[in-house]
C-alpha cells in the first residue's frame, strides 16, 4: 500500500482522488520550499556558468604565450590558506542558518560574523595574490592562459565580494526586523549561495591550483 | 503548514535545499552533521593538497586522484552542508541537481573534445603565418 493510499484510504468514494493528491501531498507548500527551490535552480544556472568558464581555462591552460605558467607562479601555501577560511566559513555559515532557524541570536550573529571575517580573509588573500601577479607582469593581458585564469578565479572571487555584502545585509535585517519568515528564507537563500561558493572553489584549488603546479 | 521549513509530516512534504532533516530531532544533531562535513572535507583536502606534491604515487595517476578526491569533496559538501539527499522529500532538488551536472559534463567534455580534436587537425602556426604572406 503506497503512502497516498494509506492517507485516503478511509475515502475511497471521492470523485476524483488524484485531485485530492494535491492537498495530501501537502498541495498548499510553504514558500520556504518553493523559494529555496527557485534559488536552487538560479545556483545550478551558476555552476553551469562557472563550467563554462572552466572548460575555456582547461582548453587555453597551455597558451602561455611564452609567458610564466601557474608552476611559475601559484604558491600553494596561499592556497591552503584560503581553503581552510572557505571551509571553515562554509561550516561556520552552516551554524548561522542553524542560529536562525532556532531564534538563538547569540549562535547567529556570532557564526555570521565569523562566516564574514574568514570570507574577508579569503578575499584578502586573493587580492594580495591578484595584485603581486599583475606587478610581476603577468596580469591577465599578459597571455591567453592568465586572461583565462583571471577570469575564473577572478569571478569566484567577485560572488565572494557578492556574498559578503549579501551577509553584512542579512545580519542588519535581522537585527533591524527580527527572525521574520520573509528574512529567515533570505539567510537560507545567503547559506545555499554562501555553501555553493564553496563547492566551485574546491573545484578551482584542484583544477587550477593543484594540477597547476603538478604538471 | 507552517513557514518553520519544517515539514508537518516527513512523508508527504518536501524539504527546501539547505534545511537540514536533523532539525527535527534538535540542534545538537543539525550541528553534528555540519561538524561531520566539516570533518570529512577537511580530511579531502588535506588528502588532495598531500598527493600533489608527493612522488609516493605514479605520476599520471595524480590528476585522476585529485579529481576523484574533488568530486567526492563536492558530495560531501552537497550532502552535509547543502542538505541534498536521496530522501523523497529531495527528489525535486535531486533532479534539478541531476539536469545541472549533466549540462556541465556536456559543456566541459564537448568543449574539451572539440578543442582537442581542433589542435590536432591545425595546421602548424608557422605554416599559416607563411601562407598569409
Amino acid at each position: 500500500m503506497s503512502a497516498f493510499e494509506a492517507a485516503v484510504g478511509h475515502e475511497r468514494d471521492l470523485p476524483d482522488r488524484r485531485d485530492m493528491a494535491e492537498y495530501v501531498a501537502g498541495g498548499l507548500v510553504s514558500k520556504r520550499i518553493i523559494v529555496g527551490y527557485g534559488f536552487w535552480i538560479f545556483l545550478l544556472s551558476d555552476i553551469v556558468m562557472f563550467s563554462a568558464f572552466f572548460a575555456t581555462y582547461a582548453v587555453l591552460v597551455d597558451a602561455t604565450a611564452g609567458g610564466p605558467s601557474g608552476r611559475d607562479l601559484f604558491n600553494l601555501r596561499n592556497v591552503a590558506i584560503e581553503t581552510a577560511c572557505l571551509l571553515l566559513s562554509s561550516f561556520t555559515c552552516g551554524l548561522a542558518s542553524i542560529g536562525a532557524r532556532t531564534y538563538r541570536g547569540s549562535l547567529f550573529y556570532g557564526a555570521m560574523a565569523a562566516t564574514c571575517i574568514l570570507g574577508a580573509a579569503f578575499l584578502f588573500i586573493e587580492i594580495h595574490e591578484f595584485a603581486d601577479m599583475v606587478a610581476h607582469g603577468a596580469g591577465p593581458t599578459r597571455s591567453a592562459f592568465l586572461s583565462a585564469f583571471f577570469t575564473l578565479v577572478g569571478c569566484h572571487g567577485l560572488h565572494v565580494t557578492a556574498g559578503l555584502l549579501w551577509l553584512l545585509t542579512m545580519m542588519a535585517q535581522v537585527f533591524a526586523k527580527g527572525y521574520r519568515a520573509d528574512i529567515r528564507r533570505r539567510v537560507l537563500c545567503f547559506s545555499l549561495f554562501w555553501h555553493t561558493l564553496d563547492i566551485i572553489w574546491v573545484a578551482i584549488f584542484t583544477v587550477v591550483y593543484l594540477m597547476g603546479v603538478e604538471q | 503548514m507552517s513557514d518553520s521549513g519544517q515539514p508537518r509530516d516527513a512523508h508527504y512534504a518536501d524539504t527546501a535545499p539547505g534545511d537540514n532533516p536533523f532539525d527535527r530531532h534538535g540542534t545538537g544533531e543539525a550541528v553534528g552533521s555540519y561538524l561531520i562535513g566539516l570533518g570529512l572535507a577537511t580530511l579531502l583536502t588535506v588528502v588532495s593538497f598531500f598527493i600533489s606534491g608527493t612522488t609516493l604515487v605514479w605520476g599520471p595517476s595524480i590528476p585522476v586522484a585529485l579529481v576523484v578526491l574533488a568530486v567526492a569533496q563536492m558530495g560531501v559538501h552537497l550532502v552535509f552542508f547543502l542538505n541534498i539527499t536521496t530522501g523523497p522529500d529531495n527528489i525535486n532538488n535531486v533532479m534539478a541537481l541531476a539536469f545541472g551536472v549533466l549540462i556541465v559534463f556536456l559543456l566541459l567534455a564537448g568543449s574539451l573534445w572539440i578543442m582537442a580534436h581542433m589542435n590536432y587537425n591545425m595546421m602548424p602556426m608557422d605554416q599559416i603565418m607563411r601562407m598569409q604572406r
